[in-house]
């Protein structure tokens, strides 16, 4: 049962992090705007391809 | 006449030389519009950000400060196929926005916390029934508390608060028995673990409040989506005013920039936007959105003015008085004030469920504890006993029984085109057995339309909406509309006053008064087939037409007030409208009870009597004459071409042409009240299943958490069925 001294700090550390990385993404906005997120995944790099003929400045 | 667009009121100054806006914009409702306007907006110099946000229908940008006039951005917005208008955040949104973010984080602070307890409690539970040691247990249950202590000070602040608000007012709501119950419970599990104890209830508290975050956090992504939608609608209306900012300049400012003392210009045709008193010119006035009079009123010089009021045929020059939020006639804004603090004494389904539910527990918790001390138990084991009570009856499926049902209600509603301003509006709509319409911009559309177009050839008709384009005047705005007229004939000259005139190949047309035209014989004889219109003649040469122009029924009226008959609820008619008038609509629509010319205090007079009659009234209303009656019935809805204060008093706005909205809130809510109340009883009888077991003294940590757990999923996803309206729904 002495691996409970590594295991233990080690599962509680991996939360810590877990909620670090929630709290950090809360902050940088990334919940702001959850309908657009879904779409960017897959079309950011959708428009890139066709991006060539882009609209001159007016 | 174009002035130059001034938006600096929205352009704010970042520290490190950029510019930023925010815009609102109409129709972005795919990942193709996002990549279009983020491209389209990049390619313009100097544009440092560009980022659509889907979910509220905005754009950031960002720009180094300098040449760049943010009205660009907008022109190319509309290049691209987009209505765009800078927005500027309401004070009220921002404190949702901030709380939403404060609720999220409280959330993800609970659920983390949720799932390190149990990775700790699901060895105890199983260590229980073999081989685990008791300091083994003591060491899990200490690293519990070790996570569950701070995470639950800092995730059940929402509740403490609430509920420390709700005790020192006097009152008890659904918080109270929650923060009574996970105190109590994290308390006695603290003691437990001291004395070695088998049990220790960490997990079921920690879970208790991420439930009950998640039902807060619908509720408050619900309340937020709302207010974006609405604040967009009144960004994209886009009111401006002409503000003279020297003897003979003029400047379009938005009215947000307006200041009392402000000189404005307000052109034929235009609506003001201020309240405010006629300093020089004349004309005529139509202020049937401040007190649903469709015959015009006379200003000139001295003549005060209403916000709403839209100018016929002279320009007046304005001396404001109050701008933008101040704007209205301190009459209504009394009446209002009465109305809304009667209406708030109304106690939501959540909370009198709670007022019930809080005793109730207390005492069953109380009696418990007696009982065993009576039954010879020691004082410990029955506060054990009296603690798993509690934490067995938190109103852990309470919390989530209402939000979840108006989250996925709105939802819902929000595709039939209903807009929710108040979340427990859902619960009024559904009690509602009468409703009120008022006539002018409710059952009628807003805009004027040619009534009598089969009587009129066509090429004429054409060359008449051509010809109005030339005109201000609002009927002949009608004529240019129904006509579906582009392309304004060239030389046409209004005449003030009379109409318009051109010349077009040697032959003179006009559009305008019957008299400019010669044709006041066959304006009588269409007058009197019609009294209540408005008449507009036209001249070609020798042969005389005159167009009728009055406001249409919305095109489904007749059906929407058949339908809610069938469903049992009253009709009735209030309008500050004359009295022929009211009667055509009446009659058209089949509705027997009507009162024409009714002043607002009128109109809450009649309310006040329906309510003591036990009635419990819809208003469907659009003017600010409106406004107080609105906020007196027990729920009101307006039509988004409605004047700003009556959107903001109503509970529900509805978008769109159609009527039909007024129906499907109805449904929708009868529904969601039907879920409410379902979800309520599934959620106290499944307490009532575990309460025996408490009370018997054999609730292990592990029942508490299962009983929590299943019931929550089981309200949940009854909720689900909201989305759609009962299956007798035509």
């Amino acid at each position: 049962m002495e691996v409970l001294v590594i295991l233990v700090p080690l599962a509680l550390a991996l939360g810590a992090v877990g909620l670090l990385g929630f709290l950090w993404s809360l902050r940088s906005g990334q919940y702001d705007d959850l309908e657009g997120a879904a779409w960017r995944a897959i079309a950011d790099d959708e428009p890139a391809a066709d991006a060539p003929p882009q609209t001159p400045p007016a | 006449m174009q002035a130059a667009r001034d938006f600096s009121h929205y352009v704010k100054n970042l520290d490190s030389g950029l510019a930023h806006i925010d815009l609102a914009v109409e129709g972005v409702s795919c990942a193709g519009c996002m990549a279009k306007i983020e491209r389209g907006l990049s390619a313009i110099p100097d544009v440092t950000l560009a980022r659509v946000n889907l979910t509220d229908r905005r754009v950031a940008l960002e720009w180094r400060r300098g040449e760049l006039d943010p009205s660009r951005f907008i022109d190319r917005l509309a290049e691209l196929g987009y209505k765009a208008y800078p927005f500027e955040t309401a004070g009220a949104e921002a404190a949702e926005a901030e709380s939403a973010r404060f609720l999220l984080r409280c959330l993800g602070v609970a659920a983390f916390a949720t799932m390190n307890v149990m990775m700790l409690s699901i060895p105890v539970w199983s260590g229980n029934v073999s081989d685990m040691i008791p300091e083994q247990r003591d060491f899990f249950h200490w690293l519990s508390a070790l996570i569950a202590l701070p995470a639950a000070a800092y995730a059940g602040q929402p509740f403490f608060r609430s509920a420390f608000r709700a005790l020192r007012s006097g009152n008890v709501n659904m918080d109270v028995p929650i923060s009574i119950g996970v105190t109590l419970a994290l308390g006695m599990s603290v003691v437990e673990t001291v004395n070695h104890a088998e049990h220790a209830y960490f997990d079921a508290a920690i879970m208790l409040l991420t439930f009950l975050l998640v039902g807060r956090t619908l509720d408050q992504n619900m309340r937020l989506k709302t207010r974006a939608v609405a604040g967009n609608l009144a960004a994209l209306k886009a009111e401006t005013a002409v503000k003279f900012i020297g003897n003979d300049e003029i400047s379009v400012v938005p009215v947000a920039a307006i200041r009392p003392g402000d000189v404005v210009m307000v052109r034929p045709g235009e609506r003001c936007a201020v309240d405010g008193t006629v300093i020089e010119g004349q004309s005529e006035i139509d202020q049937s959105l401040i007190t649903g009079e469709t015959l015009y009123a006379k200003a000139a010089h001295g003549t005060a003015v209403y916000a709403g009021s839209l100018n016929i045929s002279g320009t007046l020059r304005v001396r404001v008085s109050a701008a933008s939020e101040g704007t209205l006639l301190a009459e209504i804004t009394r009446l209002l004030d009465n109305a809304l603090q009667a209406r708030s004494r109304y106690v939501q389904l959540a909370d009198r469920a709670s007022r019930l539910y809080a005793p109730v527990v207390h005492a069953t918790a109380l009696l418990t504890m007696l009982g065993w001390v009576l039954a010879g138990a020691s004082w410990h084991d029955a506060i054990v006993t009296a603690v798993a009570v509690l934490i067995i009856t938190c109103p852990c499926a309470l919390g989530l029984a209402i939000p979840t049902v108006q989250t996925v209600a709105s939802g819902a509603m929000f595709r039939a085109g209903v807009l929710l301003n108040s979340g427990d509006a859902i619960e009024r709509v559904a009690e509602v057995d009468r409703v009120i319409f008022d006539k002018t911009g409710t059952l009628t559309l807003p805009e004027l339309d040619v009534i009598n177009s089969m009587n009129i050839p066509p090429d004429v008709f054409d060359l008449a909406g051509r010809l109005a384009l030339a005109s201000h005047h609002p009927v002949a705005a009608a004529v240019a509309r129904a006509a579906q007229g582009k392309s304004p004939l060239a030389g046409a000259v209004e005449v003030p006053g009379q109409g318009v005139r051109c010349v077009l190949e040697g032959v003179e047309l006009r559009l305008g008064r019957p008299s400019f035209c010669g044709a006041d014989r066959l304006a009588n004889e269409v007058l009197s087939l019609d009294p209540e219109a408005s008449v507009v003649a036209f001249s070609h040469g020798d042969s005389r037409h005159v167009f009728a122009v009055r406001q249409q029924l919305r095109p489904d009226a007749a059906s929407v007030i058949a339908a809610l008959r069938a469903r049992g609820v009253g009709i009735e008619i209030l309008s500050g409208d004359r009295e022929p008038a009211v009667q055509a609509a009446a009659q058209s629509l089949g509705i027997s009870e009507w009162r024409a010319s009714v002043t607002p205090a009128d109109k809450i007079a009649r309310i006040e009597v329906l309510k003591r009659q036990g009635v419990k009234v819809m208003m469907v209303g659009d003017g600010l004459n409106d406004a107080p009656s609105l906020a007196a019935a027990h729920v009101s809805m307006s039509p988004i071409s409605a004047a700003h204060l009556s959107q903001a008093t109503a509970d529900l706005v509805f978008l769109g042409k159609p009527l039909a909205p007024v129906v499907a809130a109805i449904d929708f809510s009868r529904k969601a009240l039907r879920l409410m109340r379902q979800n309520l009883v599934l959620a106290v009888g499944y307490n009532i299943l575990a309460v025996p077991l408490a009370i018997a003294g054999i609730v292990t940590p592990l029942i508490a958490a299962a009983a929590m757990s299943g019931s929550s999923v089981l309200v949940m996803l009854n909720a689900l069925r909201a989305r759609r309206t009962s299956p007798e729904r035509p």
